[in-house]
């Protein structure tokens, strides 16, 4: 029997993978997917207690956070692409500009 | 035509913009045509309101024509406004005649030099002011005039800026002048303070019943007045000033420094003479400084060797002879002798400049000698300055230095002696500076000999409208024949109410014999002069060394100017730029600077430490957002 838990741990590992692509990758393209993934464990979230509580609202919320998901990647990537074409590769390392 | 009595100060301001600010292309003799034409025509608008006021009742020439309200603030309200009465007349047509003939003779003096628009431009700018000055019907705008007037002589004594001694000649004209202006503006306070108007004509009425006859605060009112006064018109105690002064192009000595500008301080007293006449006391101290003045400074002219500055220290003699008639309460005369002077000063001034023309420059008197053969015009116009000056008759300075001694007499016999001892030596000064340049040998070096040559007539003939005026400008003043003292009957009016009260209501006969008597002995001083100086400067010229021989400490007093200069530098400059030296380097650059720089370092400094912050990496960055959230999150899940 798979119960609420299951699901709301699941999220938090995904979530806590996510927070470590983040932290620890050093390609942009690798983050932005890090970034997706820590999205989705919350998506994840809210489905598995509109279930749970039996409300539609959670269901919207999600479809609201896909979007503005779809758009964040849309201008991401526009970014990585800039980097590139600007520093011949998109280690994030590489971008220090607001250094003193 | 007295409505448009605003044309005459504007017709210059409009000459000065138009030479300041569009005159960039024009030619030479275009924008020196611009300038005299509009003091001309200011000349022109004079004239018409002189004869229009000629036309009225004595007793209705006195006009206010209020144009604009300038200031309306509570209690204080100025207007630009006009006063057009015989006083104010006289001075406008003097200011814009002189100047309008000095303006034509600087087209060919200034002919190619740097700035000639410049000139023109700051001429123009003057005469405007002046213009205002002798105008005004308050105090304020009278004072806008005199300040005005002040920023012109700087600009013009320090006309050739590259010069350091002409630049340091300007500051030092401005910066003394500042001292006269002070106190000159404490009067005005104090004025606005007793009164609560500073309008001419509210002023003066209210005078007799605010202020007690001979009282503190008119006199402390009057005498602050004269301060100004002294620092304008180059009075002891702040005269030093104008021969300084001299370091400005020649027809700018004429104009300002000779002919009007200085007379600013006489043309104010005799203004605010009802003020002074209730106060006996500040009567008496303009008497004694005029007298001192005329006297002191008629010493040094006595030893000096440059033309310009002989004429410097004789235009302080005179002006203080002024200062002497109004404090005498004859204040008619003293403008009077301030028309005169004006005539035969500019001219004197004139005529040295086209001397210094025709010797590339030169101004030391014992390098020239002899010039009448070489500059006849210049000679001949000189001499009519010099006859005028030393008061021989039929020629102006006669008319006028003879009233003032005249009334000095009636006063008190001690002012009598010292003005005519001033008149012994001018007149011999005078005559000195004749016989020293166009007189005997010639000392012209070689190469200045070369160049020799008359001035053009655009020069010279302004040197001859002079020369006739000094020659006859002293008839508008006969002595002795009643109703002949056209120029006296003319002002009286202004002055009545003051000559009131100086009379005590009675008023004196005048003495014929004492005055035919004074006459003679004012002319037999002239002649005297002539003849001690054509002594030593003719017939025997190694006399003024044997005399300067005999009095070797006297002559050394004299030719050193009393070391008044040096004593001022001792007593007041050197301890204002030491304090000024200290201010600077202690207070300014360790005070001042420190707290503007303190500001910028500790800015600096905490900049340093929280830069550290700034990696620039993309994963501190998230780092921290990171922890803030856990941060946040913690404190809400454990509160």
């Amino acid at each position: 029997m798979i119960t609420l838990n299951h699901y709301l741990v699941l999220a938090a590992v995904l979530f806590t993978i996510g927070v470590g692509g983040v932290m620890f990758r050093r390609n942009l393209i690798v983050i932005l997917m890090s970034l997706e993934l820590m999205l989705n464990s919350v998506n994840l979230t809210f489905i598995a207690l509109a279930r749970y509580m039996e409300s539609i609202e959670g269901q919207v919320i999600v479809l609201f956070v896909m979007v503005v998901a779809a758009a964040e990647v849309a201008v991401g990537l526009a970014i990585a692409v800039m980097v590139f074409r600007q520093k011949g590769s998109i280690n994030v390392d590489d971008v220090s500009l607001m250094r003193w | 035509m007295t409505d448009l009595v605003w044309l005459v100060p504007v017709l210059p301001l409009l000459g000065f913009l138009v030479n300041g600010l569009l005159a960039r292309s024009f030619s030479e003799k275009t924008i020196g045509w611009i300038g005299t034409v509009s003091v001309g025509a200011s000349f022109v608008v004079a004239l018409a309101i002189f004869l229009e006021l000629l036309g009225l009742p004595p007793q209705a020439r006195s006009l206010q024509k209020v144009v604009y309200t300038w200031i309306f603030s509570g209690d204080l309200q100025v207007p630009i406004g006009f006063l057009v009465d015989p006083l104010s007349v006289v001075m406008m047509l003097v200011v814009s005649g002189v100047g309008c003939i000095i303006h034509a003779y600087s087209i060919g003096y200034m002919h190619g030099e740097v700035g000639f628009r410049r000139y023109f431009a700051y001429l123009n700018l003057f005469v405007f002011n002046m213009l205002i000055l002798v105008s005004a019907n308050n105090f304020l705008l009278m004072f806008v005039g005199w300040e005005g007037v002040g920023l012109c002589s700087y600009l013009l004594i320090g006309y050739y800026y590259e010069k350091k001694s002409a630049s340091d000649a300007g500051k030092k004209a401005f910066v003394v002048n500042r001292v006269g202006d002070f106190g000159f503006l404490l009067g005005l306070f104090l004025i606005f303070l007793t009164f609560g108007t500073l309008n001419y004509a509210d002023v003066f009425s209210a005078a007799p019943d605010k202020l007690t006859q001979g009282g503190a605060l008119v006199t402390l009112i009057t005498l602050l007045l004269f301060v100004g006064a002294t620092g304008k018109s180059a009075q002891i105690p702040l005269f030093t000033w104008l021969p300084d002064a001299m370091e400005g192009p020649t027809p700018v000595s004429a104009l300002i420094h000779a002919a009007t500008m200085v007379t600013a301080g006489v043309y104010m007293v005799a203004r605010c003479s009802i003020l002074f006449a209730m106060a006996p006391i500040s009567l008496t101290v303009v008497a004694i400084i005029g007298g001192a003045t005329a006297f002191f400074a008629a010493t040094i002219g006595m030893t000096q060797f440059d033309i310009k500055r002989v004429l410097a220290y004789s235009t302080i003699s005179q002006l203080g002879y002024m200062f002497m008639a109004c404090g005498v309460g004859a204040f008619a005369s003293g403008i009077f002798h301030l028309m005169t002077h004006a005539f035969f000063k500019a001219l004197l001034f004139m005529a040295a400049g086209s001397v210094m023309h025709a010797m590339s420059g030169e101004l030391d008197m014992r390098k020239m000698g002899n010039l009448r053969t070489k500059l006849p015009y210049t000679h001949w116009t000189y001499l009519f300055g010099t006859l005028a000056i030393a008061g021989l008759f039929p020629f102006a300075g006669f008319f006028s230095k003879d009233e003032i001694l005249y009334y000095s007499f009636e006063r008190s016999p001690v002012f009598w002696v010292i003005g005519a001892t001033a008149a012994v030596i001018t007149s011999f000064y005078m005559f000195r500076s004749v016989f020293m340049t166009f007189y005997g040998e010639s000392r012209v070096s070689p190469e200045a000999a070369h160049h020799l040559h008359e001035s053009p007539p655009i020069m010279t003939v302004p040197l001859m409208i002079l020369a006739f005026l000094s020659l006859v400008g002293g008839f508008v003043g006969i002595p002795i024949f009643p109703g002949m003292h056209v120029f006296g009957e003319f002002l009286g009016p202004v002055f009545a109410p003051a000559k009131a009260i100086i009379d005590h209501g009675g008023h004196h006969g005048h003495n014929l014999n004492l005055e035919l008597l004074l006459i003679g002995a004012s002319l037999t001083i002239a002649v005297v002069g002539l003849i001690i100086a054509r002594k030593m400067y003719i017939d025997d010229t190694s006399l003024p060394d044997r005399v300067i021989k005999a009095f070797p400490g006297l002559h050394n007093l004299i030719f050193h100017k009393y070391w008044v200069d040096e004593v001022y530098d001792v007593l007041f400059v050197n301890s204002i730029v030491n304090f000024s030296r200290f201010l600077w380097k202690y207070f300014d650059e360790a005070v001042i600077d420190g707290i503007v720089n303190g500001t910028a370092g500790l800015v600096r400094g905490w900049g340093t430490v929280t830069r550290w912050f700034q990696t620039g990496l993309v994963k501190d960055y998230a780092l921290t957002f990171l922890v803030g959230v856990l941060v946040v999150v913690g404190y809400l899940v454990l509160k």
